[in-house]
């Protein structure tokens, strides 16, 4: 985990994103324990009680759960995992499309230059 | 959990403090920041107990604070006072022999994160380990406050780095405050609950970092050089 946020975005939300994307991404898989609070707060070089809070949200958001004396636990309900899977997709996807449309770019071009991008990609394998 | 009420500081004909109101509340990391001679000395010292307002009070949990708050405040000046003579490990004894509160088993442990030698003299230590044991010192008495005044300046990047993340280990964020004053307003940006500027004895603004953050899309720096400017 690196240590740079952006000072000018609450930092709990940063934190939470990043954890998110591990979820989403499996480096954190269903059931796995999450660092303590102080163990992530050192890691990333954080104050704990802004890692407390961003472990309080993503509770909130049922994608981890706190086990009373043992943590807190990658939660492996399927259906919260997906809905996470998709709703960072479509974030990211908000963003790109966002970008691209303030810099001035056609839906056609856009979806023919990702479908370009994207086979360029496969053929690259 | 501290309350200053009115408070004006005056050293002979200077206003060091003028009227200033401040509520801080434990389980916070605070910083305090301001121009050199803003008034941040002289804001740790009253609450130490070690100056008396010329107005107003400063109260902590209720009582006004007097000389003998030193039971509940640990105090790090700018100033290094430490008898040159002894070793790192001596002078950790003789702040155990000063202070009831004082954990030697927490002050072992933070010495060795610190990767501070137990046995050189003080005064054979460098600037930044000189900065390293008064770390070890400040954190290692079990009290509600700490106050703790430029403890990053004139160290270089890597002992700030080992000084922040001893504070992240070893401050009990659910227990104790923390008040620290510090120009380097980059090292401590991340650990802050609360910032507090000060400005020609005044206090001009007290701001949760992250509804800074949320409200304002600012950072400190950026919330400082539009008090500044």
């Amino acid at each position: 985990m690196t240590d740079t946020f952006q000072s000018s975005q609450p930092i709990y939300l940063q934190l939470a994103d990043r954890l998110n994307r591990q979820i989403v991404s499996g480096e954190l898989k269903p059931g796995d324990k999450l660092p303590s609070v102080r163990e992530t707060a050192v890691s990333s070089k954080v104050n704990p009680n802004t890692v407390q809070r961003t472990y309080r949200e993503l509770e909130a958001s049922g994608i981890v759960e706190s086990r009373r004396g043992q943590g807190t636990f990658v939660t492996e309900n399927e259906d919260i995992l997906l809905s996470i899977r998709e709703k960072l997709k479509q974030e990211q996807i908000q963003n790109f499309i966002q970008v691209m449309h303030d810099m001035g770019y056609q839906n056609e071009e856009i979806t023919k230059g990702l479908q370009t991008y994207l086979e360029g990609d496969t053929a690259d394998d | 959990m501290i309350e200053f009420k009115d408070v004006t500081k005056r050293y002979m004909t200077k206003t060091a403090l003028r009227d200033v109101n401040l509520k801080l509340d434990k389980g916070k990391i605070i910083g305090l920041v301001g121009l050199n001679g803003a008034g941040k000395s002289t804001t740790m010292k009253l609450i130490a107990g070690l100056i008396n307002p010329s107005k107003g009070s400063v109260e902590l949990d209720g009582e006004k604070v007097t000389r003998r708050i030193a039971s509940k405040v640990s105090y790090l000046s700018e100033l290094d006072e430490y008898y040159s003579f002894y070793t790192v490990q001596q002078t950790i004894d003789f702040f155990a022999t000063q202070f009831p509160d004082f954990n030697k088993e927490k002050a072992e442990e933070i010495r060795a994160y610190m990767n501070l030698d137990a046995n050189t003299k003080v005064k054979h230590l460098s600037k930044g380990n000189r900065g390293r044991l008064k770390i070890i010192l400040t954190l290692s008495r079990e009290v509600p406050v700490l106050l703790m005044d430029e403890p990053l300046s004139g160290l270089d990047p890597l002992v700030r780095d080992s000084i922040v993340k001893g504070l992240i280990t070893f401050v009990d964020t659910e227990k104790q405050l923390v008040l620290l004053s510090t120009h380097q307003i980059m090292e401590v940006e991340m650990i802050l609950d609360e910032v507090i500027a000060i400005k020609d004895g005044e206090l001009v603004d007290h701001r949760n970092v992250e509804e800074l953050r949320y409200d304002e899309q600012k950072g400190i720096l950026e919330w400082m050089s539009s008090i500044y400017e």
